[in-house]
């Protein structure tokens, strides 16, 4: 199997810690990862503002880098949900419709492709999880607090199965963090209204750890407690995973 | 004023803030209690879901088959294309019945076409009986919640408001006190009324009877005593058949307040000897958007407001923000279709979190109709110059790893050595509250070709 690794452009140019432990993580679960070069972005930024049709040479991209790759995968939920739901009609052809269908956010990659639902790792922190919520609610890695039936999360049954971990029990697990991409600067003071009401929660229930599948959200929720100084710190699950794996 | 500056002046008041959010969100946890109560939930979500789609499908056959049961029922039926037709028709009913004054309970259909400063123009007076509205009244304020009109106020303003408006002991703020003043007030007014309005929440095409669900009873209080009953409806709430009723109540009062069902679910078949019924049939751009292949399961909606409970951005900007009757997430997917220039904000004012649509008893695909409407906008040219060019910009540079690598680059060199001046400064939304990321001197991909890729 021929994996391809996509590194969004804001862990790529931001967070290159993210991008080296998810490629560290998949090769000590033995997969054998390709990173095309030349790699950009999803799109998403666009899209959301309202310019999907602005994407296509984004989105053509994109595809055209991807679709030799038997699956693809991404440490960001957000951008599996853009290339699964939003690229242009134009581009919706048999190269497209692999990658739709192939393409995985990391921790479903690693509980539904390599079907592994415990690591042996360890990781002695408090930790709150912030599933975010285009891995939550768009890809369904998890069960959303709405919806009746019983509760899983893809990325919470990997981080409890590391030795000594504890992940805490928020007020409002999966209320959405404030990022929202653009939103954040469009619709500045919800935003940060948002992001201060769900560190708040994390703080309340004594969490060392903010965990999250998406940079983006993390990114947003560091921002504001590094401004506040806040005894909190923010990881990517793939960070967690590679260093409780060491 | 836009959405996000309307956020921006509600967010000021922080303790109100934080009062109206948990206020909202403790709604959403009921909500959950009942959800979690009943094991069919998600199989009801389906069932209400696809009997609309299908009521909506067929809207104009359910309609006329309504219609002539209705009739048959002696209940005389009005069409209004609009809301001045609606208006007029209400006012019609009143002068030839001579009545000055008009009993009415919620009906955020009547506040959609501004009946009552229509009908107050015209010497009419208009009493709003349900405690929410009549609070809203008496302060001339609008709604800010479709369930809970007046849920942005404290009850230290209501006992003021009472204080001056209905004359009750100064410095009483207990609710309990508050309501018996308010029942006392409107029972004068529901025993003096010849003319009663309601809302309809669901009406039947097979029965040509409808129901009207409230808590406060005064839905009924109004009707029962009064003459004449007129009921106004958006045609969009039309269901098949009577046993529909059995998905629809069992989801409505669940997702609305979490409770199992409203205290009063009212059915109207026919009226009483010597009573009128009249049924006020309205459209007011719904056949429109019923037609556009993109945003027409809006129309599904029950007006239960649980997006509004569960949405994080109505809790911490309140409903006045929004600008319209409906506020919040269905609101902000209904407006873009009223006016589109207007409201072209409203589709932002959403993280696009999809709390909305996994709440929604019938399913309505709020976040992802949010997301479509905001395509709407910039294809009409209704996004600023500024976002539309930096947008259009940004597109060019990702679709060209060659420009990514460089702007990458240069960014990063940029906010690394740049002095603090230049990075927080007001044209640095980001950085207002918030901190910039400590940047990395190597992205992943230099990173990457250095240690793996030698080549």
């Amino acid at each position: 199997m021929k994996v391809g690794l996509f590194i969004p452009c804001y862990i790529d140019q931001l967070y290159p810690c993210v991008g080296i432990s998810t490629l560290q993580l998949l090769e000590k679960l033995g997969v054998d990862v390709e990173v095309p070069q030349n790699q950009t972005c999803c799109g998403q930024p666009l899209a959301n503002s309202g310019l999907q049709k602005e994407t296509i040479g984004i989105s053509r991209h994109f595809i055209n880098l991807f679709s030799n790759c038997d699956t693809i995968v991404s440490p960001s939920g957000s951008c599996v949900l853009q290339i699964k739901e939003h690229v242009p009609k134009e581009l919706h052809d048999e190269k497209y419709s692999h990658i739709k269908n192939n393409i995985y956010e990391l921790t479903e990659f690693i509980t539904d492709i390599l079907k592994i639902d415990e690591l042996d790792g360890q990781f002695p922190y408090r930790v709150g999880l912030l599933q975010s919520c285009h891995s939550l609610r768009g890809l369904r890695n998890g069960k959303s607090s709405e919806l009746a039936g019983k509760r899983f999360s893809k990325s919470g049954q990997l981080l409890s199965s590391l030795k000594d971990i504890k992940l805490v029990d928020l007020d409002r697990p999966d209320e959405c963090c404030g990022f929202g991409g653009t939103f954040s600067v469009f619709e500045e003071a919800v935003s940060v209204q948002m992001g201060v009401d769900k560190i708040k929660d994390h703080l309340s229930h004594d969490a060392e750890i903010i965990a999250g599948t998406d940079m983006s959200c993390l990114m947003h929720l560091e921002g504001l407690i590094n401004r506040n100084r806040q005894l909190l710190k923010v990881m990517h699950i793939a960070e967690i995973l590679n260093t409780a794996m060491t | 004023m836009k959405h996000s500056q309307a956020a921006k002046v509600f967010l000021k008041n922080a303790p109100r803030t934080q009062w109206h959010d948990k206020a909202l969100w403790f709604a959403r946890e009921k909500r959950d209690i009942q959800k979690n109560q009943v094991t069919e939930w998600e199989t009801l979500r389906d069932h209400a879901s696809q009997i609309k789609e299908h009521a909506l499908s067929n809207l104009d056959d359910y309609l006329m088959e309504f219609e002539q049961n209705a009739i048959g029922n002696g209940i005389v039926v009005h069409w209004a294309s609009d809301a001045e037709e609606h208006n007029r028709i209400v006012f019609n009913i009143l002068q030839k019945a001579g009545v000055r004054k008009l009993v009415k309970s919620k009906s955020m259909l009547t506040e959609e076409c501004r009946m009552n400063p229509y009908l107050e123009n015209k010497g009419i007076e208009v009493i709003e009986s349900d405690l929410g509205e009549r609070i809203i009244q008496l302060d001339k304020q609008e709604p800010s919640h479709i369930v809970m009109p007046a849920i942005h106020m404290k009850k230290e303003e209501i006992g003021k408001l009472f204080e001056k408006e209905l004359h009750t002991e100064t410095g009483n703020n207990d609710p309990q006190y508050l309501t018996a003043a308010a029942r006392s007030h409107l029972r004068k007014h529901f025993l003096s009324a010849e003319v009663a309005l309601t809302g309809v929440n669901f009406a039947i095409a097979e029965t040509g009877g409808f129901v009207v669900c409230t808590n406060e009873g005064n839905a009924d209080m109004g009707v029962h005593h009064a003459r004449i009953h007129i009921a106004s409806m958006g045609i969009e709430k039309l269901i098949p058949k009577k046993e529909h009723l059995a998905v629809f109540i069992r989801l409505l009062a669940r997702s609305a307040t979490g409770q199992p069902i409203t205290n009063y679910t009212s059915h109207f078949q026919k009226p009483e000897k010597g009573k009128e019924i009249h049924i006020i049939l309205v459209d007011n751009g719904r056949s429109e958007h019923l037609g556009e292949e993109k945003f027409w399961r809006a129309l599904k909606c029950i007006r239960c407001g649980a997006c509004m409970n569960t949405c994080p951005v109505y809790r911490r900007s309140g409903g006045h923000s929004y600008g319209y009757t409906i506020p919040g997430p269905i609101g902000s997917i209904l407006t873009p279709k009223i006016d589109l220039k207007q409201f072209a904000d409203l589709p932002f004012a959403s993280s696009l979190c999809g709390s909305c649509s996994d709440v929604c008893p019938v399913k309505i695909d709020i976040h992802e109709q949010l997301y479509q409407w905001r395509q709407e906008v910039y294809e009409h040219g209704h996004l600023s110059w500024i976002k539309k060019t930096g947008f259009r910009v940004v597109g060019k540079i990702l679709a060209s790893p060659r420009l990514y690598g460089l702007t990458g680059t240069i960014a990063r060199f940029f906010l690394i050595y740049a002095p603090g001046f230049l990075v927080y400064n007001r044209m640095n939304t980001w950085g207002k509250s918030r901190d910039i990321p400590t940047l990395p001197r190597q992205s992943f991909q230099e990173w990457y070709k250095e240690n793996r890729n030698k080549s």
